[in-house]
């Protein structure tokens, strides 16, 4: 088996399970580097990833940035409010403006569904998806298997529940494709405003429209958050009552397994889809999702980054 | 070709005499720790803590480290799926260290074990052992303990295995 198969990371759906288990193995090896006293190693020195982010985001700019900081790549940050966007520059404009620089690898964000893929036809370095509209979040996905593998031990058959707005929620869709590629039972829920009619046959879950029976003995409980900047008051009347139907309190979570983790992307909105109970208790991996988040991008940056015209040279004694 | 540079007997003679050498070194062996260099160096590693555990009556810690991360073609090269994780299980400060490694060539995997070593910690010394010297330096490496020191033409490949049968054999691709 040699390197990655693709130049780019654009979405879970373009990734065999091979593909996957390289990366959740290779930020195996990463996690340990985070832990060490000297939380840096040279690996990528000399490589130029550019942060170009079109959406606020602040957490996973931070992951990726720190994560190719640690490898000891530079890290550029291009954020919207003070690029040339704001001036009115396309985003084809943008590229051919990033590749005359020379970036290795550039980080896109997208408010647009597909952005990163247009992107990734245009430039010539790789591009990796950091969240695009309402389509992906291919390293989201990818630190979630790495926290639930951790936390279970496999990702085989397990049972997951991913609760809240389905259907703006592009960490729902990556994860719904990875977690079937490996056999897990994954059961959607969420108001039937925000559970869209064909998400079930098309991702080929399960859905609900009543947490009971989504979280019957469930071995993860996935909390998506309630994103206001996208929900308009006819699909979500009152947080109040959204949190009473869908909210995971102690009682809610319950119903799952007695031993079923509770994971949510962040940031949280305590107190409407996750009590404050809940997000500090024991069950929470809330912030090993975050320590996660560094060590599988600094996975998918190692992988993606290295050079496929030049073979390793052979370790030595078996030269 | 296939030439045997060391047999099952003299790898363990090679052995027992590199673990005498350590201890004396490190003055008794108080604050020593062996690190082997994944993957030649990992058996090499538990060989030696055995033959010091024999001839000392005490066990001294050990560790690992993977190199992929610190290769100085580390950002051209493939990535190697293999990289694994380094396991340094003590405090290196104040410790005498020794590497150790199967074979030594170039000496580009020690300057990175070196590097890795570092970044667990600062040990009081490092010292590096290796079962076969093959010469060939392309960085001013040396080793302070080692099995067999010999000349080995570039190309040739030299195996060492710690099976049933231990050995280390030279193996030379005839020339047409």
């Amino acid at each position: 088996m040699r390197g990655f198969r693709s130049p780019h990371l654009l979405d879970i759906a373009s990734l065999g399970r091979q593909d996957i288990l390289q990366v959740l193995d290779a930020a195996e090896v990463f996690f340990e580097v985070s832990r060490r006293p000297v939380r840096k190693v040279p690996t990528l020195r000399g490589k130029t990833v550019i942060n170009l982010f079109y959406e606020a985001s602040t957490r996973t700019r931070t992951s990726f940035e720190i994560a190719a900081k640690r490898l000891s790549a530079d890290a550029v940050n291009m954020s919207v409010s003070t690029s040339s966007v704001s001036k009115g520059e396309s985003l084809y404009d943008t590229c051919k403006t990033l590749e005359a620089m020379h970036p290795d690898l550039v980080i896109i964000r997208h408010q647009a569904s597909g952005a990163p893929h247009y992107v990734a036809s245009k430039l010539r370095c790789g591009v990796v998806n950091a969240g695009d509209g309402m389509h992906a979040h291919p390293t989201q996905a990818l630190l979630d298997a790495f926290t639930i593998r951790r936390a279970k031990g496999t990702l085989e058959g397990l049972s997951i529940a991913i609760v809240g707005d389905i259907a703006h929620s592009r960490v729902a869709r990556s994860n719904a494709v990875l977690l079937r590629s490996f056999g897990c039972d994954v059961r959607v829920v969420g108001p039937r405003t925000l559970v869209p009619p064909r998400f079930a046959e098309a991702f080929d879950v399960r859905a609900f429209d009543r947490l009971e029976p989504a979280l019957e003995g469930a071995d993860v409980v996935m909390c998506l958050r309630i994103q206001r900047e996208r929900l308009s008051a006819a699909l979500l009347p009152s947080l109040r009552e959204y949190s009473r139907t869908f909210g995971i309190g102690a009682a809610q979570l319950a119903l799952a397994k007695p031993d079923a983790i509770v994971m949510h992307p962040g940031p949280m909105n305590r107190g409407v889809e996750i009590s404050a109970e809940v997000a500090d208790g024991p069950r929470s991996v809330v912030l090993d999702q975050v320590e996660a988040g560094v060590a599988v991008r600094m996975a998918v940056l190692y992988l993606l980054a290295g050079e496929a015209e030049r073979p390793g040279v052979e370790a030595e004694g078996a030269a | 070709m296939s030439e045997v540079l060391l047999d099952a007997e003299a790898v363990s003679r090679a052995i027992r005499r590199m673990a005498s050498e350590i201890v004396e070194a490190t003055k008794g062996g108080a604050a020593l720790a062996l690190v082997g260099v994944r993957r030649g160096g990992v058996e090499l590693t538990e060989k030696l803590r055995e033959a010091i555990a024999a001839q000392e009556g005490r066990v001294v810690p050990t560790g690992l480290v993977d190199i992929a991360l610190y290769r100085d073609d580390a950002a051209t090269a493939l990535p190697d799926p293999k990289i694994g994780p380094s396991v340094v299980p003590f405090h290196p400060e104040g410790m005498d260290v020794v590497l150790v490694d199967d074979v030594l060539q170039t000496g580009r995997t020690v300057r990175a074990a070196i590097d890795c070593l570092l970044d667990h910690g600062r040990p009081r010394r490092v010292w590096l052992a290796v079962l076969l010297d093959r010469g060939g330096r392309e960085l001013p490496v040396a080793a302070d303990f080692v099995g067999r020191r010999v000349e080995v033409p570039e190309g040739a490949r030299v195996h060492v295995s710690f099976g049933e049968d231990p050995k280390a054999t030279l193996e030379i691709a005839r020339s047409v």
